[in-house]
Parts: C-alpha cells; sequence; structure tokens
C-alpha cells in the first residue's frame, strides 16, 4: 500500500485539465516503447516546422510512455498509460539536467459500462488528464488522434456534478489538520462578475453529512439535495442570497478540488481511485 | 400574465381575466427556479392539471451549466400529469418555435379550437 501511494504521489498536488476520450484503435501495451520514439519523432517534426516554440533556447524533448498498473479499478481495467515529457538543452545535452515539461495521462477506473461492449481491438481509457503548456497538449493529442483514431474531449463538470463531489468529498474521513470545505459561486446576469466563496468548517459539512447519510457507502441523489440545500439555507438566513440561483462553480476539499471548468486536483492518494471513478463515469457520460 | 411565484395576490383578483393556461418555467442552470415552481404548484388548483399546465424547461444549450436533477424535472411533470417541453430562450430560433407552440396549446385550452379539448394533452407524455 505503501509503494503504491510513492508512486502515485506525483499526481497529487497538481492541477490537471480533464477530457474525455473515445476507445483507442490498436493500441497494445507491449508496444509502449516503440509509442515513445514515435510521439518523440512527432514532436521534433513538429518543432522544426515552428509549432512548438519555447522560449530559452533550443531544447530537445524526450518522451517516455509508461504504464501505472496500480491505477485502475478492477482487472477488467485498463492500466493507466502515462506520457511524460522532458526537455534538456540540446546545446550541452550531457551537462544539463532534465525536466519535466508536460505530463498526461490515459485512464480507466470502473469503465465496464463502456468496456464491456467494446470489439476486441479497442482499448478503453475514456479519462485523460493533462499538466502542462497547451501546445504540447495540441501535439500529443493529434498524434494520438492520428496513431488511434481517438477523439479527445474537454470535460467540463456541471454544478450538479460539483454538488455530488461536494458531498461526497465531505463524507470521507481524512487526518487532521484537514482544510475546510470550500464552494465558490459565479453570480449570473450581473455587470461585474461577483464570485461568491463560502467556506465551511470540515467538523461542521460532515456533522452534516452524517446526519443526512442514511447508508454508508451509499450516496442517493436525495441526500446531496438535502445536504446542498441545508447549505444554502444557512446561507440565506445570514446574507439573504438565494446561493441555488447562483451557478456553482468550484468545490475544494480536504480529498480534492474541482473547477467547472474541468480541472482537478488531487489531494489524498487514499481516495485517488475513487475521485477517478467518478471522473470516469463522467467522461463516459460524454462520450456517449 | 407574467408573476415570479404563485399565488398571485388577492387584491387584484376581480381584476384578472379568467386564466386559461399555465406555464411554468424552470431554468436548469438555477436550481433556485425548480424549488420556486414546486412551491407554486401547491397553490394551483386541481382542476388545472387536466391539461392546462406545462412545464417550460429553459437554458438547455448549455448541458455543462446545469444545475438541476433532469430526473426531478421529469418526475414532476409525471406527477403532476402535465408535459415538459424544452427551450433555448438565447436562440431566436427554438423561442420562435416554443412560442409559437405555446400559444396553438392556449388557443386549445381557451376552447378557440373546435374539436381538440386540453385534455388531449395529457396523451403527450
Amino acid at each position: 500500500e505503501d509503494a503504491d501511494s510513492q508512486r502515485t504521489a506525483f499526481l497529487l498536488r497538481k492541477q490537471w485539465s480533464l477530457y474525455s476520450v473515445t476507445p483507442l484503435y490498436r493500441f497494445s501495451e507491449a508496444h509502449l516503447r516503440d509509442y515513445s520514439r514515435l510521439l518523440s519523432a512527432f514532436i521534433a517534426a513538429e518543432k522544426k516546422k515552428g509549432l512548438a516554440v519555447e522560449i530559452g533556447g533550443e531544447l530537445d524533448i524526450k518522451v517516455a510512455v509508461t504504464s501505472l498498473p496500480d491505477l485502475k479499478g478492477s482487472d477488467r481495467d485498463q492500466a493507466a498509460i502515462l506520457v511524460q515529457l522532458s526537455s534538456r538543452s540540446s546545446a550541452s545535452p550531457k551537462n544539463s539536467e532534465e525536466k519535466l515539461v508536460w505530463s498526461g495521462w490515459f485512464c480507466c477506473v470502473a469503465g465496464d459500462e463502456l468496456s464491456e461492449n467494446l470489439p476486441e481491438a479497442f482499448t478503453c481509457l475514456p479519462l485523460f488528464l493533462v499538466n502542462g503548456a497547451e501546445s504540447y497538449t495540441a501535439i500529443v493529442g493529434t498524434w494520438f488522434q492520428k496513431t488511434f483514431d481517438c477523439c479527445f474531449r474537454r470535460l467540463s463538470l456541471s454544478p450538479f456534478n460539483l454538488s455530488w463531489m461536494a458531498a461526497m468529498w465531505t463524507g470521507c474521513k481524512v487526518e487532521k489538520p484537514a482544510s475546510a470545505t470550500e464552494l465558490v459561486f459565479s453570480v449570473p446576469r450581473l455587470p461585474h462578475p461577483l464570485h461568491i466563496s463560502y467556506a465551511i468548517n470540515l467538523e461542521d459539512a460532515q456533522a452534516l453529512w452524517d446526519t443526512v447519510q442514511k447508508t454508508p457507502g451509499e450516496i442517493t441523489q436525495e441526500e446531496v439535495d438535502v445536504f446542498m440545500d441545508c447549505l444554502y439555507s444557512h446561507f440565506y438566513r445570514h446574507f439573504k442570497i438565494h446561493l441555488s440561483a447562483t451557478k456553482l462553480v468550484k468545490v475544494s476539499t480536504a480529498v480534492a478540488s474541482a473547477h467547472c471548468d474541468g480541472i482537478i486536483k488531487f489531494r489524498q492518494s487514499q481516495y485517488l481511485t475513487g475521485v477517478l471513478m467518478l471522473l470516469t463515469e463522467l467522461a463516459i457520460c460524454q462520450i456517449q | 400574465h407574467i408573476a415570479t411565484s404563485l399565488p398571485l395576490p388577492s387584491e387584484r383578483d376581480h381584476l384578472r381575466p379568467r386564466i386559461d393556461m399555465i406555464v411554468f418555467m424552470i431554468d436548469i442552470k438555477s436550481k433556485y427556479s425548480l424549488k420556486n415552481v414546486e412551491d407554486s404548484l401547491a397553490h394551483v388548483d386541481a382542476r388545472f392539471f387536466l391539461g392546462k399546465v406545462c412545464f417550460l424547461v429553459t437554458g438547455v444549450g448549455r448541458v455543462n451549466c446545469c444545475s438541476v436533477d433532469m430526473n426531478a424535472v421529469w418526475k414532476l411533470g409525471e406527477n403532476y400529469c402535465s408535459p415538459v417541453l424544452f427551450c433555448e430562450l438565447e436562440l431566436e430560433g427554438t423561442r420562435v418555435a416554443t412560442a409559437q407552440r405555446l400559444l396553438r396549446m392556449l388557443q386549445i385550452c381557451a376552447g378557440h379550437v373546435p374539436g381538440v379539448s386540453a385534455l388531449y394533452f395529457s396523451t403527450l407524455m
């Protein structure tokens, strides 16, 4: 268990942009080295065309495509695939250090809904997470789309999805000291944009959730609604503002943070798989 | 006549013309609007639910701004035996089409179309 957390520790506390990916055609875990080489060549070619211009001199990009065998739900899931781009100054390759400039990983946690009906030649990795410059994301995305005939789409998180995350993650037991649960709302139809940040002490939020949740390990839509309504009523009592008429744009808890533009930050390795399961489900919904 | 919630103020009861149809508008981006509609429904006479009520869900153009549980909306339509229509107010095409549709429904509810009664709308469910 500890070894697992160490291997995935680099995924924590980083901001990841989310994409949904359609199944990859003729992708094979046995050929990861080949993919590294091919992608490397592709990036070099794109650079020659002047498409990935890096400030600060010529940089050689090294590509590493590896598998993360522990990042999956069940054995029916395909193990996560990690793509990392590191740079090294081409002027003095032996002396300079390698620096990680871009990371992207494909994963699938409990993706049976999509994978069970797929023909043999397809690999199901519906969730893609990216950290790094948009220019590299575009190049890597293009290569994958060309090579495996798949399609990437930005995964946005609706206020409806975010409410679920707020309730679900508040219910998770975490070590103290833990950060407060914070909800950020955007108020529509105003001449100047207004954001309302509502922070709730974690213990209070958990106490509220404990009174709402009936069966441990199970969450219903009704329970999420009651939880959020209590928070909204409390706010209304103090500030006479109906938060339910605004747009929930960000949820921040000790477990993870999520933004409606499709950005996630993992904070606890013990809940990493759980959060990925939810995100996989949303990605699959977007694909279908 | 437009109202932000029901019941309508009683002071103007005697001046109000007969009400033939009620359209409840739910903004998919606002949970508050759903709650408002649910609270207002309690003030509607049962006879209206024989085809003279419909739910209009707006803001459906952008599904990633959805704050409302769609299952709750469908259930509302079922429980009150009234059709649920969808519209994106910001798009002129669908706005005009929806307005025409509502107008047609209103004509039927007001009894202006011979041979067609408002009870027909319950078959649209």
